[in-house]
C-alpha cells in the first residue's frame, strides 16, 4: 500500500511481488514453484557478457556526448568520456528544442499517466466486481482490442484531429493516449484477486454509495496495482514515437519528435545527436532508477495474469 | 463532440442526482435503480474515450480505405472503390516492404525469443546481485524506440562507427551497414533485438518461477539431467507464455516502424527500400507523398496480416498441444 508513497524504499523482497505488499495472494505463494538451483561460473559469465551488451550503448552515448565530432571520426576511436558534454549540450538546446521539447513529454506523459490509471482503475473495478448487463460483451470488446495495434487507426484518428484543429497541441496526444485496454485489463485482474466481495458487501449494508465505495474502499486497495500501472504507462507514454510525430511538430515537440528531428539530417554533429539522446532519455532512466525494482515485478506479474 | 464527451466522462465520477420522477418515491427504488446504472458510471470515462480515439479509428480506417483523402483537405473524401488497393498492389515498393517486414520479423523475433529463453534459465537459477541483473537487463526496454535507434545508428556507421572497427580488429573487412540488404536488415533487426530481450527474458521468468517444483523433482528422481528437465519440465510449462511472447513480437515486428525511419533518418527505408517496413511504407504513402486514403489501405493491410499471422500461430499452437495430449 505504500508503494505509491515510498517507493525508494521496498520491502526487503519486492521482486517476485512488489504489488502483493503483504495482503494479496498472488499465484505460487505457499505452493512451492520454480527452482533453487545455485548458479554455477558459467552463468554468471554468460549472464555478465549479456548485461555488457545491454550496458554498453548507454556508456557509449555518454562516451559520444562527452566529445567533440572530430573524436568520433577518429580510428581507433575513443572509448573513455571527454571534455565536451556541457557544450554538446548546450548544441542541442540550441539547434533542437530540447528544453520545451522535455517540459511538453512530462506533461503529456503526466497527463496520461494520471488519467489512464484513473480511468482504468474504475472501469477495472465495475469489470471485477460489479454485475450488470452488457458485462461479458464489453469485457470480451476491451480484451479483443487489447492486441489490436493503435497505430492502424492513425489515418481516421489524425483526420479527427486536423478536424477539430488541434494539429501540433498536446491535447491531440494526450486524449488518445488515455485509451489503454490493457490499463483496464490490468487493473480488473488486479481487483479481482485483492479486494474481497465482502467488504463491499459490507459498506453497501451500511448504505455507502457506489461512488464512496470506490474512493474509501477500492482505491487504498488497488493502490499497488495503481501505482505499477502508473510506472509503465509513464514509460510507454514518454517513449511513444509514431503518433507524437504524426500529432506534432519540431514547433511544439515532445522529446521523442525532438529526438527524430535530430537524426533527420538537420544536425550533422554526431556528438550533439548523442547528446541530445542522453538529454531525452535521462527522465525515463531516473525513474527506472528510482523504481526499476517495482517495474521488474510489475512486468513479470503482469505476465503471470496475462 | 470529444470535448463534451470527457467533461461528461469527469463529470460521471460523482454519483449523479436520482431521476427527478423518482426523487419523492420511495428511496430503495432510487437506490435499485442506482445499482443498475452506476456500474455504468464507472465504465463511461473509460469507454467514451475508447470509443472515439480506439474503436472509431480503427474501423473508420477500412471506410477511408476506400475514399480519395489527400493529407492537406483530410475533411475532403472522393469515392474511389478499391482504387487504392489496385495502386498499392500494383506498386513494386509495396512487395519490397511486405518482403522486409517479413525477413526483419523473422530476424528480430526469433533469436531475440532464444536468447531471452536462455538468460531467463539462467536467472531462474539462485543468483547473488538478481535483482540488480534482472533490472539491469530492462534498462534497454526503458529506451525509447528514437534514443536507442540514434545511438545504434551511430555505433553502426560505415566509416566510423564502432561495431566496424571492432570487426576490423579480428580481420573483417568493413561492412557497410546502410546500402546492403542483408546488413542493413541485420542492422535493423539488432535494435529491437537489443531493446526485448530483457523484457522477454522476465516474462519467460515469470513462467518458469510458476512450474510446480515437484515436477522438477520427480524429473530429478528419474535420473533426468537438467538439459532433459529443461527440455521436457521447462519447455512444456512454458508453452503458454512463449505462445503469449511469439503472439505479442509478431505484431510488434508488423508493425515495425521507429526503428528503420530514424536508421538513416530516410523515410523510404534506405536508396532502394532495402528496409522500408509496412509500417513506414504507410507513413511514407501518407505523410511523405499525401495519400492519406492509400495510407488507410495500408494499414488494412496490415491488419489483415497481423490476424492471419496471430491465427497461424494459435492454429500451430493448437496442434501441438493435441499432438502432446495424444502422444
Amino acid at each position: 500500500m505504500t508503494a505509491l508513497t515510498a517507493p525508494p524504499n521496498p520491502p526487503t523482497e519486492p521482486v517476485a511481488e512488489p504489488a502483493a505488499a503483504g495482503r494479496t495472494k498472488p499465484p505460487g505463494r505457499g505452493v512451492r514453484a520454480g527452482r533453487t538451483l545455485h548458479g554455477g561460473r558459467l552463468s554468471y559469465l554468460i549472464l555478465a557478457v549479456a548485461l555488457l551488451f545491454s550496458a554498453f550503448p548507454f556508456y557509449w552515448t555518454i562516451v559520444a556526448a562527452s566529445r567533440s565530432n572530430a573524436d568520433l571520426a577518429k580510428v581507433p576511436p575513443s572509448l573513455l568520456p571527454g571534455p565536451n558534454l556541457i557544450g554538446n549540450f548546450e548544441a542541442v538546446l540550441e539547434q533542437a528544442d530540447i528544453g520545451k521539447a522535455l517540459l511538453n513529454s512530462l506533461i503529456v506523459s503526466g497527463s496520461i499517466t494520471v488519467g489512464t490509471v484513473l480511468c482504468s482503475t474504475l472501469a477495472g473495478f465495475a469489470f471485477a466486481k460489479l454485475r450488470f448487463r452488457g458485462r461479458g460483451m464489453l469485457l470480451a470488446l476491451t480484451i479483443g482490442t487489447m492486441m489490436i495495434p493503435p497505430q492502424l487507426g492513425v489515418i481516421p484518428l489524425f483526420m479527427l484531429i486536423a478536424e477539430l484543429q488541434w494539429v501540433n497541441q498536446l491535447q491531440s496526444v494526450i486524449l488518445p493516449g488515455l485509451v489503454s485496454a490493457f490499463g483496464v485489463f490490468f487493473m480488473r485482474q488486479y481487483l479481482v484477486q485483492s479486494l474481497p466481495d465482502e467488504l463491499i458487501e459490507a459498506a453497501r449494508v451500511d448504505g455507502a454509495s457506489y461512488a464512496r465505495i470506490f474512493w474509501s474502499i477500492v482505491v487504498p486497495i488497488a493502490r499497488p496495482g495503481m501505482a505499477v500501472l502508473g510506472m509503465l504507462t509513464f514509460m510507454a507514454a514518454w517513449n511513444d514515437f509514431f503518433w507524437p510525430i504524426i500529432a506534432l511538430s519540431s514547433q511544439n515537440p515532445t522529446v521523442q519528435v525532438a529526438l527524430r528531428q535530430l537524426g533527420g539530417g538537420y544536425v550533422h554533429d554526431q556528438s550533439v545527436i548523442m547528446a541530445g539522446t542522453l538529454l531525452g532519455t535521462l527522465p525515463v532512466l531516473l525513474v527506472f532508477g528510482l523504481l526499476g525494482r517495482q517495474i521488474v515485478g510489475g512486468i513479470m506479474q503482469g505476465a503471470v495474469k496475462g | 463532440m470529444t470535448l463534451t464527451g470527457t467533461a461528461e466522462a469527469g463529470a460521471a465520477k460523482a454519483p449523479p442526482v436520482p431521476p427527478p420522477g423518482r426523487a419523492g418515491g420511495r428511496a430503495s427504488a432510487a437506490r435499485r435503480a442506482w445499482r443498475t446504472f452506476s456500474p455504468y458510471a464507472y465504465l463511461a470515462p473509460f469507454f467514451t474515450l475508447f470509443a472515439a480515439f480506439g474503436l472509431f479509428p480503427l474501423l473508420y480506417t477500412a471506410y477511408v480505405s476506400l475514399y480519395r483523402v489527400e493529407l492537406q483537405t483530410p475533411g475532403d473524401l472522393q469515392w474511389r472503390g478499391f482504387g487504392n488497393y489496385a495502386s498499392i498492389f500494383g506498386d513494386e515498393f509495396f512487395w519490397t516492404a511486405l518482403r522486409n517486414t517479413f525477413t526483419i520479423g523473422v530476424l528480430s523475433t526469433v533469436p531475440q525469443l532464444a536468447m531471452a529463453l536462455g538468460l531467463a534459465h539462467l536467472l531462474n537459477y539462485k543468483l547473488r546481485g538478481r535483482t540488480f541483473i534482472r533490472t539491469a537487463m530492462l534498462l534497454p526496454y526503458a529506451t525509447s524506440v528514437a534514443a536507442a535507434t540514434l545511438v545504434f545508428a551511430q555505433l553502426f556507421g560505415r566509416d566510423f562507427g564502432l561495431i566496424n572497427y571492432v570487426l576490423g580488429l579480428v580481420g573483417i573487412s568493413p561492412v557497410d551497414w546502410q546500402t546492403g540488404t542483408v546488413a542493413s536488415q541485420i542492422a535493423v533487426s539488432s535494435i529491437v533485438i537489443w531493446r526485448w530481450t530483457g523484457y522477454n527474458a522476465l516474462i519467460y521468468l515469470a513462467g518458469m518461477q510458476s512450474i510446480p517444483s515437484e515436477l522438477y523433482e520427480a524429473a530429478e528422481v528419474d535420473g533426468a539431467s537438467r538439459w532433459r528437465q529443461f527440455v521436457h519440465v521447462t519447455l512444456p510449462g512454458l508453452r503458454p507464455t512463449i505462445v503469449f511472447t511469439v503472439v505479442v513480437s509478431t505484431i510488434g515486428a508488423t508493425q515495425l516502424f521507429g526503428e528503420p525511419l530514424l536508421f538513416e533518418g530516410s523515410i523510404s527505408g534506405g536508396i532502394s527500400h532495402q528496409y522500408q517496413t509496412l509500417g513506414l511504407y504507410m507513413y511514407e504513402q501518407g505523410w511523405g507523398f499525401f495519400h492519406l486514403g492509400r495510407a488507410a489501405a495500408i494499414a488494412w493491410v496490415m491488419f489483415v496480416v497481423i490476424v492471419l499471422l496471430v491465427g497461424v500461430n494459435a492454429l500451430l499452437a493448437r496442434r501441438r498441444s493435441r499432438k502432446e495430449a495424444g502422444r
